[in-house]
């Protein structure tokens, strides 16, 4: 028997094994007018490594993620031929197991950390108490927890933060404490939507830099949702690029610049960039064709 | 003489030992018709700065004049309508249960501005909705679009100046691109004059022509675009700034940790 | 006067009378009423897919229906008493038997619902919009206003509902309206809880920000932006509620401090028919039916409510 011990590297025989493995996913929504796809049949492994999703506003990046965790709304229909985690099925598991995963072996950091929050309570009780759901100490031990996490995400004044509701933290603060309430648990699996997009380039760094940590010395395996493509270029192992809810490339990120789909390019043409000043930016025009291009193998690139 | 004039401001939360100063002593000057940006790390106070001066937070000190008019703690009616304010969030920026002909409306309302439907109808047009939007609510649009929508409710009362707080950093790249431009040509023929706050140092050198870096509070330095872009930098936390723009770096990581040690002991 | 504009849209949106479906679930709604109704349609298709709170409203419907048509409905006069036939068993001539009294009690029971429903509504009408007004005031102000308000709810919160409403019909005297404003004295707290609760939550939104740097004041901010994001919640907490009152006015009528005899309170004469309950089932069963199925009715609809409302699941 494997008992996996925590803040040590998991418990995992072959580097390159997936950690999650989908095959297939789709998520559809019945609307009033008629139903929506948001994911459209998409396959993917991830191991110990950093893979980055990116794709415009709306393509599915969310729903792919909430829908590996059971997080989707309830009106959204889910189904995929495999959903496994370290070759677990999830789709067999019922909702008080899956409570258990959730949090504890996997988690997501949602991507609008406002919203997220609950907003009369304070942020530091919220990240000990999302210690507290899955672990059996006291609440000084949760406490004290915490205070270290929001350390660990780099934030200033840990002690003052830690007593501050939602709406009297800065942007960036919100997204740490996300962030730390995430972590708190140690998963596995972490999902990470858009987790730095209200952090500024230095701290954002830095709070790359635990996730980064993380993969390299936990195993941790990460999927990064964003829409930063220098970000994911320069951070992640791999990249999908998604749109209207499918894969339509993906690549090594080291490669991303110099992707061959005309989506592709034309996200990486309307980045305004530094060493080069434009009067205007160049706006993405879409090619209806790229909406039924065949959905890219799960192990290409 | 400059459009907007900040002195000495000062904004602190808190009372004792606890209380935190989020601005301090802060001056800036911004000329009419000029983007001024505004960079530095999250929590520093940036958001602070453009909330006193829109007037949403009324515990401050120092001195604020726009358009030669002295901005106390409390804004008359009028003076709410000089300053106009688009945040970062376009998905909490509007209200939830009012279509976006309501959220159109209702500054008109309490400016007891006429002629609404065509004003409604031209707002819209104005940031390139057409009017089939306008009776729709704000779950019923994307990102963009929602902040189009703040944008000409910010816009329809006629203000000289538009605070933006990283107005696009909730949209991807191309929608990012579309508002930048939107926000780009309104400058020019609404001759408006933008303070525009954000982290991505190639979105503010895109707009900008100067800006300030701020840090813990304070106001570190003021430099040209060209300047920066020169490698004018006098202050190291600039230049780390300038160089973790280029993306994920993991030296740059680590010497951000010591740069932020040493800042401590400063401090 | 029609503006162009408005003319413009309506003309390219089908009219209501060429086709009300279409009307209702046309993508680009052209006015500021098609927008509304189309919420509220797609709201009651929610709604309808929701079993159980369909059977609630049902029944709802159905007391409704029996107070307003009470006199064509019933077979009997409530109150006319006839000792000759009294405690009757349930038969073709008096459907759920008779009382002590000889008095029709299928009747008594179809009489009943107008008392119930007098009852429910006053107490909602007088509750909710004071609730409401002291939790968005409490949570909009926060500092001394918020702490005197609350303190005061603290007071009424801290007796067991059934408890104050006794004390109060004591002080008052028994009586119909007197039950009425104890109900109410009691009711309120919780709705003042519940609208200050989503005031702290919407108070510190962009929204609200962005509508006072349009210069709104306080008075326009809660009323036109908290407190109809408080309403569905509120609405929600009223329809469940209903269910506790009936059961509340039920428990006074049945220790004869509400309606008095000879009124055919549900509550009152389950209380009387108590005594026979042993020798005669049906004087305790029926209006007993009538206050479960009702308060469980209400309950059923509000959870549809909730569903319905809940802007997360637009
Ligand atoms: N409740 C819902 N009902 C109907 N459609 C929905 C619902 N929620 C999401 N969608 C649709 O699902 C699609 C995917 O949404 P998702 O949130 O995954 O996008 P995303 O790629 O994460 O975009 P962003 O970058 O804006 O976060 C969208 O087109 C959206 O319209
Ligand atoms: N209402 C409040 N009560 C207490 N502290 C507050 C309040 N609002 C802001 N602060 C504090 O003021 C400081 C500055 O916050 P501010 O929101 O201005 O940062 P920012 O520069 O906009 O950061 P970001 O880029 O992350 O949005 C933070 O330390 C924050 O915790
Ligand atoms: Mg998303
Ligand atoms: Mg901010």
């Amino acid at each position: 028997m494997t008992m996996i011990v925590l803040g040590s590297p998991l418990a995992i025989a072959d580097e390159s094994a997936p950690i999650v493995s989908v095959r297939n996913l789709r998520v559809a929504f019945d609307t009033p007018h008629g139903a929506v796809e948001a994911v459209r049949g998409i396959s993917f492994d991830i191991a110990r490594e950093k893979v980055g999703i990116v794709g415009e506003s709306g393509s599915g990046k969310s729903m792919t993620g909430r829908a590996i965790l059971r997080l989707t709304p309830p009106k959204a229909r889910v189904s995929a031929e495999r959903l496994d985690l370290h070759g677990q099925d999830l789709r067999a598991l019922d909702e008080r197991a899956m409570r258990l995963v959730r949090g504890r072996r996997m988690s997501m950091i949602l991507q609008d950390p406002r919203y997220s929050l609950n907003p009369v309570v304070r942020v530091g009780e919220q990240i000990a108490e999302a210690y507290l759901v899955h672990r059996r100490v006291s609440r000084a031990e949760a406490r004290d927890k915490a205070r270290a996490m929001l350390e660990t995400v780099r934030i200033r004044h840990p002690d003052r933060v830690y007593e501050l509701y939602p709406h009297e933290v800065s942007g960036g603060m919100g997204q740490r404490v996300m962030i730390a309430m995430m972590l708190i648990a140690e998963p596995e699996f972490l999902i990470a939507d858009e987790p730095t997009s209200a952090l500024d380039v230095t701290v954002r760094l830095q709070v790359l830099a635990i996730l980064d940590d993380l993969v390299q010395s936990r195993g941790l395996g990460l999927m990064f949702i964003s829409h930063d493509l220098n970000l994911v270029a320069t951070f992640c192992d791999r990249v999908l690029i998604m749109y209207a809810g499918r894969i339509v490339e993906t690549c090594p990120a080291a490669e991303l610049r110099r992707a061959r789909h005309g989506y592709t390019r034309g996200l990486l043409e309307s980045l305004p960039r530094i060493d080069k000043r434009r009067d205007r930016l160049p706006v993405l025009e879409r090619d209806p064709a790229w909406r039924d291009a065949p959905a890219v193998s799960p192990r290409e690139g | 003489m400059p459009l907007i004039d900040i002195r000495d401001l000062r904004v602190s939360f808190g009372e004792g030992v606890g209380a935190i100063r989020a601005v301090d002593a802060v001056s800036i000057t911004i000329e009419e018709g000029e983007v001024y940006g505004l960079v530095g790390e999250s929590g520093c106070g940036k958001s602070t700065l453009l909330r006193a001066l829109a007037g949403l937070n009324p515990n401050w000190s120092g001195a604020m004049t726009v358009a030669g008019q002295i901005l106390g703690p409390r804004r008359s009616t009028a003076q709410y309508k000089l300053m106009q304010m688009v945040f970062q969030d376009p998905y909490g920026s509007l209200h939830p249960r009012h279509t976006i002909d309501g959220l159109l409306a209702e500054p008109l309302a309490i400016h007891a501005i006429g002629e609404s439907d065509r004003r409604i109808v031209e707002a819209l047009d104005r940031v390139g909705l057409d009017a089939s939007f306008r009776f729709r609510y704000p779950h019923q649009l994307s990102g963009g679009q929602r902040q189009r929508v703040a944008i000409a409710r910010a816009l329809i009362v006629e203000p000289r100046v538009l605070l933006l707080d990283e107005p696009t950093s909730a949209l991807d790249v191309s929608i990012q691109a579309e508002v930048l431009n939107l926000l780009d040509d309104l400058r020019r023929s609404q001759k408006l004059t933008y303070l525009f706050v954000s982290h991505d140092l190639a979105v503010v050198t895109h707009m900008c022509r100067r800006i300030g870096v701020m840090r813990a509070g304070r106001l570190l330095e003021e430099m040209t675009v060209d300047a920066l872009l020169a490698g004018g930098t006098t202050h190291p936390y600039t230049r780390h700034l300038y160089r973790a723009s280029a993306g994920y770096d993991r030296r740059l990581a680590d010497t951000a940790e010591v740069l932020d040690d040493s800042d401590e002991e400063i401090a | 006067m029609p503006t162009s504009v408005e003319t413009q849209t309506n003309a390219e949106s089908p009219q209501p009378g060429a086709g009300i479906r279409n009307w209702l679930t046309a993508e680009i709604p052209g006015s500021a009423v098609q927008a509304r109704a189309q919420r509220a349609y797609f709201g009651w298709i929610r709604f309808l897919r929701n079993p159980l709170a369909v059977v609630g409203l049902s029944v709802i419907v159905l007391l409704v229906l029996a107070a307003v048509f009470a006199p064509w409905i019933a077979t009997h006069d409530p109150l006319v008493q006839n000792l000759a036939t009294r405690l009757q068993p349930p038969s073709a001539e008096h459907w759920f038997g008779t009382d002590q009294l000889g008095r029709d009690l299928y009747s008594r029971v179809i009489y009943g619902a107008r008392i119930t429903l007098y009852i429910v509504l006053l107490v909602t009408a007088l509750v909710a919009p004071i609730g409401l007004l002291i939790g968005t005031l409490a949570g909009y102000y926060g500092g001394a206003i918020d702490v005197a308000l609350m303190r005061l709810t603290d007071i009424f919160l801290a007796f067991p509902g059934l408890v104050l409403a006794l004390a109060f019909v004591a002080a008052l005297g028994p009586g119909l309206e007197n039950a009425v404003i104890a109900i109410s004295l009691t009711n309120w707290p919780g709705f003042a809880r519940l609208a200050r609760a989503e005031t702290l939550i919407v108070r510190s939104s962009d929204y609200i920000a962005a509508s006072r740097l349009q210069g709104a004041s306080s008075g326009r901010i809660v009323g036109m932006h908290i407190v109809p994001m408080c309403m569905p919640s509120v609405v929600v907490r009223a329809t469940l509620s209903m269910a506790g009152v009936i059961l509340t006015a039920a428990g006074l009528g049945f220790l004869g401090l509400g309606a008095q005899p000879p009124s055919p309170e549900w509550g009152a004469m389950l209380s009387s028919g108590r005594r026979y309950m042993l020798d005669y089932w049906w004087m305790a069963t029926f209006p007993g039916l009538a206050i479960v199925l009702v308060s469980l009715a209400f309950n059923l609809f509000g959870d549809g409510l909730r569903d319905v409302l809940d802007p997360r699941n637009e």
